[in-house]
């Protein structure tokens, strides 16, 4: 391997060390819960009770607020995992394979969310539960993707070659999010279009257009904390007998 | 619009709040187990660590 002789590649040298990142996520921590918890009290407040009622759908369409933000973050996720996944297969970072794998279990709770919220808003809207059309399938294809990486990373003791072995069903994976994305336009199917990405002309007021989007932001937020709280414990389980953990159990934490 | 109003969500309430609650209890263990399992294995390693120094 070469030098890492630039101020650039220091710092993230520095920031990808194991005693370096656990300290700097327990500090970082109150932050982000605090923004977090703002952004999410402003969503519900403008989504539950400022927007007026949809002139079709009632007050049903209430649970936009949950399961758009959880399927935009199911495939968001999906391609952070995928990615940092590739990283750690190409340069061996072990912090690049935790945060993989601590994205894992966060995606696959947003599409189940995703799943289970639409299926709450299909009942009473198109009269059934669930249907095996391009969007809802594709999604559901989704959650055994996460899943599958899941079962993949605890079947294999070796952590260093589990996280090999589910870079690459991740990036196969892959395939599936595009797939996910344009279900809407290339088949026809009972799932509405998209409403809020036609910038030219969006199909949502703006009463209920924001606080969607405050949600999605919490959702993103909310991903980096449940996201790092998986990755201190994923780092400490692997990291268990080195030095830093050593020093960290003789001095007092709260 | 009075609280029993909201509440019912103009008909949806079963599915509106049940679609809400879902998705609190799923966040929130995500956020709770890893917290609750890193704190015991914290306590597991330097009970160990004690023994080893004895």
């Amino acid at each position: 391997m070469f030098l890492i002789p630039d101020p650039v590649g220091r710092f993230f040298h520095r920031m990808a060390s194991p005693p370096h990142f656990y300290a700097l996520t327990e500090k970082l921590m109150p932050w982000l819960v605090g923004i977090f918890l703002i952004l999410l009290a402003c969503g519900l407040y403008g989504g539950l009770y400022l927007a007026p009622p949809d002139y079709q759908q009632g007050d049903s369409y209430r649970i936009i607020y949950i399961h758009v933000p959880s399927a935009w973050m199911s495939l968001f996720i999906y391609i952070v995992m995928a990615v940092t996944g590739a990283i750690g297969l190409v340069w061996r970072i072990k912090l690049a394979e935790i945060v993989a794998i601590s994205s894992a279990s966060v995606g696959a709770s947003f599409t189940f969310i995703a799943l289970v919220t639409g299926s709450l808003w299909g009942k009473p809207m198109w009269g059934t539960w669930w249907v095996w059309d391009a969007r809802l399938t594709s999604e559901l294809v989704l959650l055994f993707l996460y899943l599958g990486v899941i079962g993949l990373y605890n079947a294999i003791d070796d952590k260093r070659t589990a996280s090999k072995a589910v870079a690459i069903l991740a990036l196969v994976g892959v395939v599936n999010i595009p797939i996910i994305h344009y279900s809407v336009e290339w088949w026809s199917t009972l799932h509405q279009g998209p409403t809020v990405t036609k910038m030219d002309k969006p199909s949502i007021h703006v009463t209920m257009l924001v606080p969607l989007l405050l949600m999605a932001v919490a959702f993103k937020f909310y991903y980096v904390i449940a996201m790092l709280q998986r990755a201190r414990l994923e780092l400490l389980q692997r990291e268990r007998t080195a030095n830093w953990v050593k020093k960290l159990l003789t001095e007092p934490t709260p | 619009m009075s609280l029993q109003e909201f509440f019912a969500m103009g008909g949806y309430a079963f599915y509106v709040w049940t679609a809400y609650g879902i998705c609190f209890v799923v966040l929130l263990a995500n956020i709770i187990l890893p917290i609750i399992q890193r704190k015991r294995l914290l306590r597991h390693l330097a009970l160990k660590q004690k023994r080893h120094n004895l």
